[in-house]
């Protein structure tokens, strides 16, 4: 392609921002190791890791049995002992068989031993669809991740909080799960210039609107950006809140940005009952009502395990048009009863 | 002790109103006084208010419903035990207004706005709509274009008060049309004129503002008011109400001030206990007044409890008058343009400022020796405007 415009030296993928994430921790910090299944010599089920064996050494990249609660357990063991250790599960979906660590002592050893122990453990995780892998690899299950105390749960969803967001979580001292959306590994750009630091505190708005608040985390922060883009050619202008930490959630800038736009769409690629969504509306409902004007949507994936079939696993996904048609609703509300 | 609070009569033609809001909530203090609750009739919206000190314990009726005059809208809590009905003190037209009212009359053509209207307000809107202080009228007419008020709707409306619409305007005509109509079927009015020479009240007053900010000086029609509340309280038959049959003097003047509204329409809310107060608090309270009036905020009792009326048509006027007596009351003053007019004085013709005063009176209460002392009171306390 003779006339493509020269690719600037800085683009990366998502996928490059974590592992130079990676990389850095690693380097800067010798109590750092990384540890879960084909994370060494198969360089990772999504590359992420690719490379790091050969430059850190068996020690420090370790693969593991097929067996979350022993690895992730170890990792617990690890943190406790003083270590910082980082655990990759494949997918949030395995994460099941070690729910059992995360939740009974990850999340509690600091409450239980009235703050003498902390686990400084970072947790990788993939989540979500949209790659044709099945519903056993396919589910986004953050969100009971978020309804856990002890717990800190954080999701990189721009190539800046790819690239930062681990050291972030490497510096707390509680257990902090970073939800990498499988989709956004092949996402290409480059970092802000001069950036060397995130927060796990804060929200942040990625395009800023008057008439609706889009607020989501992960690939559907995405599809909320191209919707905007819709959005604003019919002269409706959307403010696309990134949430960055499911817990906690930033309530003052998702009520900040109700305040705003006076209307809310949340996308969350969960399942709609009992999902994150619904505790973010309530949110809004109790400490933002009077400033609505009109009702809290929510734009959530089909409750189906998510399918196989391409056709049937876009249709149970949220996708731009629904977040554009949505969106419209909430501003144009048809008139009359 | 419990006391049901009625909707009062506003006027003997009053049968029913509408309650668009109400101004207290179930717990709180009442003070006699103070506005309840905010009632739309064709004369327009008005605050009605409480005839005694107690506490609002409960609210019987929704706003936007229609109900009729001497409905329970709401029971308070009263110390006294002395206390009789809310409503017999709110009323004192009730006992007549029954069969002043029960001949057939046509439905009124245009009802004023479909109290069926549900508002649906967006919670900002809801908000919004309060701080601005915004009638649920203005927002019931936004409302029927159908769909959810949102803040943005409120916003718009806000600095465009509704002006009072063909309907609303129709069925004012009808009440004045009606009350009129009364007025004249039943009263038997004399009229009497009087021309005086308005000089010294001019001169008087010119030298009374001139050392007065604008907002503190004094009207010529202010002048005609206190000159005839005083000269009501000093005759006997012209202050006060005609009812079952027999006149029922009033020992305090309340006089009823002919309000035009714009965009059409006429009131004629009272000056309560003019004859007693001086005149910069007669104008502070007539400024009020009029603005009220034209708010569409007037209060209850300024509705029902004026005992005579003056009407003028100001500097854009005529040379007279003639009134129509508004019941029950049995007297009112029509003033004519104040103009410079040839006068003769002690022999010679001068060119004075004039003003002719009409009377209306009714035949049932005074003859025209009467009136015509009383219109003479009138003009002799306007000759010596320092001791108004």
């Amino acid at each position: 392609m003779p006339n493509a415009v020269p690719e600037s030296p800085a683009t990366l993928s998502y996928r490059d921002a974590v592992r130079e994430a990676l990389r850095q921790a690693l380097s800067e910090d010798p109590r750092v190791f990384l540890m879960g299944e084909d994370v060494g010599r198969y360089g990772g089920s999504y590359a992420v890791s690719k490379g790091l064996l050969a430059s850190f050494g068996p020690e420090r990249i370790r693969d593991t049995p097929l067996s979350e609660s022993a690895f992730v357990g170890a990792g617990i063991g690890a943190a406790l002992a003083g270590l910082r250790p980082i655990v990759e599960v494949m997918t949030v979906n395995f994460s099941l068989l070690a729910l059992d660590q995360i939740v009974n002592n990850a999340a509690t050893l600091s409450h239980m031993s009235g703050g003498q122990l902390s686990v400084p453990l970072v947790i990788r995780l993939a989540t979500g669809a949209g790659r044709q892998l099945g519903a056993q690899h396919s589910h986004s299950l953050e969100g009971w991740y978020a309804h856990v105390p002890g717990l800190r749960i954080a999701v990189p969803s721009t190539l800046d909080d790819a690239r930062f967001m681990l050291a972030a979580a490497l510096a707390l001292p509680d257990p902090v799960l970073l939800f990498e959306h499988l989709y956004l590994y092949n996402m290409e750009g480059s970092l802000t210039e001069g950036l060397a630091r995130v927060d796990l505190e804060h929200a942040a708005i990625r395009r800023s609107g008057r008439d609706v608040t889009l607020i989501s985390y992960g690939w559907s922060l995405h599809k909320c950006l191209a919707a905007a883009t819709t959005l604003a050619a019919e002269g409706i202008e959307a403010e696309v809140l990134d949430l960055r930490t499911l817990r906690p959630l930033d309530d003052a800038a998702i009520m900040a940005s109700v305040r705003h736009t006076r209307r809310a769409l949340i996308v969350d690629e969960g399942w709609r009952s009992g999902s994150l969504a619904a505790e973010i509306a309530m949110r809004i409902n109790e400490q933002a009502f009077y400033e609505l004007d009109a009702p809290v949507a929510r734009l959530c994936t089909a409750e189906v395990p998510i399918p196989y079939a391409r056709h049937l696993e876009e249709a149970a996904l949220p996708s731009p048009a629904g977040i554009v048609a949505a969106a419209r609703a909430l501003v144009q509300p048809a008139g009359g009863d | 002790m419990r006391v049901e609070f009625r909707l009062p009569s506003l006027g003997a033609d009053m049968e029913s109103a509408t309650l668009t809001q109400w101004l207290k909530k179930p717990g709180d203090p009442i003070r006699r006084g103070e506005p309840i609750a905010t009632v739309e009739t064709t004369k327009g919206l008005i605050d009605i208010e409480a005839y005694e000190d107690g506490v609002l314990t409960e609210l019987v009726s929704l706003p936007g419903t229609r109900v009729p005059v001497g409905a329970v809208l709401a029971h308070l809590e009263v110390d006294s035990a002395r206390s009789v009905s809310a409503a017999a003190v709110a009323v004192p037209t009730a006992a007549a207004a029954p069969e002043l009212t029960r001949e057939p009359r046509p439905t009124p053509a245009a009802a004023p706005i479909a109290h069926t209207v549900r508002l649906r307000l967006s919670p900002a809107a809801r908000r919004r709509a309060q701080q601005l202080g915004l009638t649920p009228q203005a927002l019931r007419q936004r409302a029927a274009q159908g769909g959810v008020l949102r803040l943005q709707d409120i916003e718009q409306l806000d600095g465009e008060p509704p002006a009072p619409g063909a309907d609303a305007r129709a069925a004012m005509r009808q009440t004045i049309g009606a009350a009129m109509a009364r007025s004249k079927r039943e009263i038997p009015h004399y009229y009497l004129g009087h021309t005086l020479d308005f000089g010294p009240a001019q001169n008087w007053l010119a030298a009374h503002n001139a050392a007065l900010p604008v907002g503190e000086r004094l009207i010529e029609a202010l002048l005609i008011i206190k000159a005839v509340a005083l000269a009501a309280a000093r005759s006997e038959g012209f202050n006060g109400y005609f009812r079952d049959g027999r006149f029922e003097p009033s020992a305090a003047v309340h006089v009823g001030a002919a309000i035009a509204l714009r965009g059409g329409g006429l009131l004629a809310p009272a000056l309560p206990d003019a004859h007693a107060k001086d005149l910069p608090t007669l104008m502070r309270e007539f400024s009020a007044l009029v603005m009220r009036a034209r708010a569409g905020h007037l209060r209850s009792g300024e509705f029902t409890s004026a005992t005579i009326t003056v009407t003028a048509l100001g500097a854009d006027g005529v040379d007279v008058l003639f009134p129509i007596i508004n019941p029950p009351q049995v007297a009112i003053i029509g003033a004519g343009a104040i103009r410079a007019a040839p006068w003769a004085l002690e022999g010679q013709l001068l060119i004075r400022p004039t003003l002719t005063l009409a009377l209306a009176a009714d035949h049932r209460v005074t003859d025209g020796r009467a009136g015509a002392r009383f219109l003479r009171t009138i003009g002799s306390l306007l000759a010596d405007p320092q001791a108004l």
